[in-house]
């Protein structure tokens, strides 16, 4: 008999030996208070039901469940089900956390908000949702994102949003994390930090997962309907890795349901110029990053180390402290697509589903084309579509020479 | 093998002398003045020399062990540790240099400041064996609260040096207590919410927030971030036990072609300030 895997993280905020709080004690009252509204938040059917309705009438949930139908029958393997966050308003799963975390702030009384962005998809998430509910939004990007993310850039500005861009370091989402927090420290009384990964100190790998957790329990539903079964494997790409742990959550203890988290390749494991936290485990150890215990890609020294890859959002050197742990239990396998596997994905399923993927999302769908033909027709395979390729363009047709 | 109380007693522990540090401080004065300097920072030669310079005017040292991404630090310290580690400064190396410090003579405790990451890659008993044996006294870092630290303090312990919790304006009383139980060697006190750097003036609360963590320990109360004037130090030095300068001793370095004697200028005027009190 299989146990089921406790869905909440212990009193210490840690899932196994992941997690934790790791931060400097000027924040560690506002986490305590975030954790205490989040629970009364969540314990609140007014609360809840405002973060539903904004869901259906604002987002656009349920997103639609789409048999890749000409990809499936390309590959001759396994039926591939596309779960498609790419059609909810702002263009990512993004939103979802957004808006829980925005609305939550709302009650706590903060009327300021700051935000990270890698790909720009939490950054324009976290404007949308603050526009909409009247806050005033920071949002810190690092130069190299900025450089290859511009349509973000400028639908943040036109949401009311302030950019602030980052040049310290490697100029990309761990960067910006760090300004993020560094504001949030020095602004912490007005101040909610809206995270948007299942990263960082108790409690937002838990939170973030739980507002994200609507993506699986929706798809579960909607493979019932149309299949009458649920599917062998979901498949989702990993940054830090929200989408994924959105639609894993409702599936935790079907166990007949493998979960494969995709990280990114780069341009292979033995350049070293990746963000596969899983696949190089000589230099990705067990490190402490931005307030949490987790897998961190760092030099022997335990200095950080810089990632590569094509997709902003991926790009990353830490991972969620409960993709470690689900890791370890075997409740999660995880693979990598490389930079060219994901391009080449991205233009194949533009091709044949017409659905322009994101990147990071083209990493998912890469594994699914490896996978599929090693399955039989009456297999299923559920891809997360975690955002949408339009973002994307500027980076594609460089690198495709459209 | 079994040493007698007596023994024990005469033994020197890193807490012993921080706490000593504090005490004659508050003899001649009232305030003990802590400078920070970046280990490997302008260069790796250039950093001792500077940091024997400051040690002269300092009744405890804080010595930065640099990381790559140092999250409660301003921009001069992130600046700094970014040359350390572009000059290839490493955690071994740190400890190098605090061995070279003790070899030229100079007895000033020492406190490590840095994140933890790099800790946990070095090993935490071999980083806390090695920094005792270098002739470190405590440490500092700043992304280890209370409630992360258990194993970091048990190690500490072990060697008798001082692992230095934090208080921020932000703690509440019942977390001032939790520390307080704790501490060993002094409190760091957080002057603002913020990271460290140069401001143009205190927080205007901070006499309330200092006189709210001494009603619950008798434990030497240092106050830090933000501190880069004479009269700063002053203000400071009249309401805590221990003023702690980091970006702006970097700063002074930094303007001077002779920067260890600028360093120590400076360090030198914030004695000043302190004794003027």
């Amino acid at each position: 008999m299989q146990e089921k895997l406790p869905t909440q993280p212990d009193a210490q905020g840690k899932f196994g030996p992941y997690g934790g709080q790791f931060v400097p004690e000027t924040l560690m009252p506002a986490l305590e208070e975030l954790l205490t509204a989040y629970q009364e938040a969540r314990a609140d059917a007014e609360f809840m039901g405002e973060f539903h309705r904004l869901l259906k009438d604002y987002v656009g949930r349920p997103s639609a469940l789409t048999h890749a139908k000409r990809l499936s029958e390309q590959l001759g393997g396994a039926q591939i089900y596309l779960k498609r966050e790419d059609l909810n308003h702002s263009g990512a799963h993004k939103i979802n956390n957004a808006l829980g975390q925005a609305l939550l702030a709302k009650r706590m009384g903060k009327k300021r908000i700051v935000a990270e962005t890698g790909a720009g998809q939490h950054g324009v998430g976290s404007a949308t949702a603050c526009a909409l509910l009247g806050l005033e939004c920071i949002v810190y990007m690092g130069t190299v994102d900025i450089a290859r993310q511009q349509p973000n850039v400028y639908r943040m500005k036109l949401l009311g949003a302030e950019v602030r861009p980052v040049s310290s370091g490697s100029k990309t989402l761990k960067d910006a994390i760090n300004e993020a927090i560094r504001d949030w420290v020095t602004n912490v009384d007005s101040t909610h930090y809206l995270l948007g990964s299942v990263l960082g100190p108790h409690p937002y790998p838990m939170m973030v997962r739980d507002f994200q957790s609507v993506i699986g329990a929706e798809a579960r539903e909607q493979m019932l309907a149309a299949c009458g079964r649920l599917p062998d494997s979901i498949i989702a790409c990993v940054g830090g890795g929200s989408n994924a742990m959105g639609i894993f959550h409702a599936f935790r203890d079907d166990h007949e349901v493998d979960f494969i988290g995709v990280e990114a390749g780069g341009e292979g494991i033995e350049s070293g110029k990746h963000a596969a936290r899983f696949a190089d485990l000589n230099i990705s150890r067990l490190g402490v990053l931005q307030g949490t215990k987790s897998f961190v890609m760092q030099t022997a020294d335990g200095q950080i180390m810089e990632t590569h890859s094509i997709s902003a959002g991926l790009d990353y050197p830490s991972v969620g402290p409960e993709h470690a742990w689900m890791r370890d239990q075997e409740r999660a396998g995880y693979t990598y697509a490389t930079d060219a596997e994901a391009l080449a994905a991205f233009q194949r399923l533009s091709e044949t589903e017409g659905i322009i993927p994101a990147l990071e999302s083209a990493h998912a769908v890469a594994e699914a084309i490896k996978l599929a033909p090693t399955m039989r027709p009456d297999q299923i395979l559920l891809v997360n579509l975690s955002g949408r390729g339009d973002k994307d363009l500027d980076t594609v047709i460089n690198q495709l020479a459209l | 093998m079994q040493r007698t109380d007596r023994e024990r007693k005469q033994e020197q522990t890193g807490v012993s002398r921080i706490s000593q540090a504090f005490e004659r401080a508050q003899k001649l004065r009232s305030a003990a003045l802590m400078p920070y300097f970046t280990l490997g920072y302008p260069t790796m030669e250039s950093s001792v020399e500077i940091i024997s310079a400051v040690a002269e005017e300092s009744d405890l040292l804080e010595l930065g062990v640099p990381f790559s991404d140092p999250l409660a630090d301003g921009p001069t310290i992130q600046r700094s540790t970014q040359q350390a580690l572009d000059n290839g400064t490493t955690v071994a190396g740190c400890l190098q240099m605090v061995a070279q410090l003790r070899r030229r003579g100079i007895d000033t405790p020492i406190l490590l400041m840095g994140y933890y990451n790099p800790v946990m890659a070095y090993g935490e008993e071999a980083y806390v064996r090695d920094a005792a044996a270098a002739g470190a006294d405590g440490f500092i870092i700043p992304d280890l609260p209370l409630e992360e630290a258990a194993e970091m303090e048990a190690l500490a312990d072990n060697y008798g040096l001082a692992l230095v919790y934090f208080l921020a304006p932000t703690s509440p009383e019942a977390r001032i207590a939790a520390v307080a139980r704790h501490a060993k060697g002094f409190i760091y006190l957080v002057s603002l919410t913020g990271v460290t750097g140069a401001r143009a003036a205190l927080h205007a609360d901070l006499g309330d927030f200092i006189s709210r963590v001494r009603r619950q320990t008798t434990v030497p109360l240092a106050v830090g971030f933000g501190i880069s004037t004479p009269e700063q130090a002053a203000a400071v030095g009249q309401l805590a036990d221990g003023v702690i300068v980091g970006s702006a001793v970097i700063n002074a370095a930094d303007a001077a072609e002779d920067k260890p004697a600028a360093a120590r200028q400076f360090v030198k005027s914030l004695q000043e300030g302190l004794n003027r009190r």
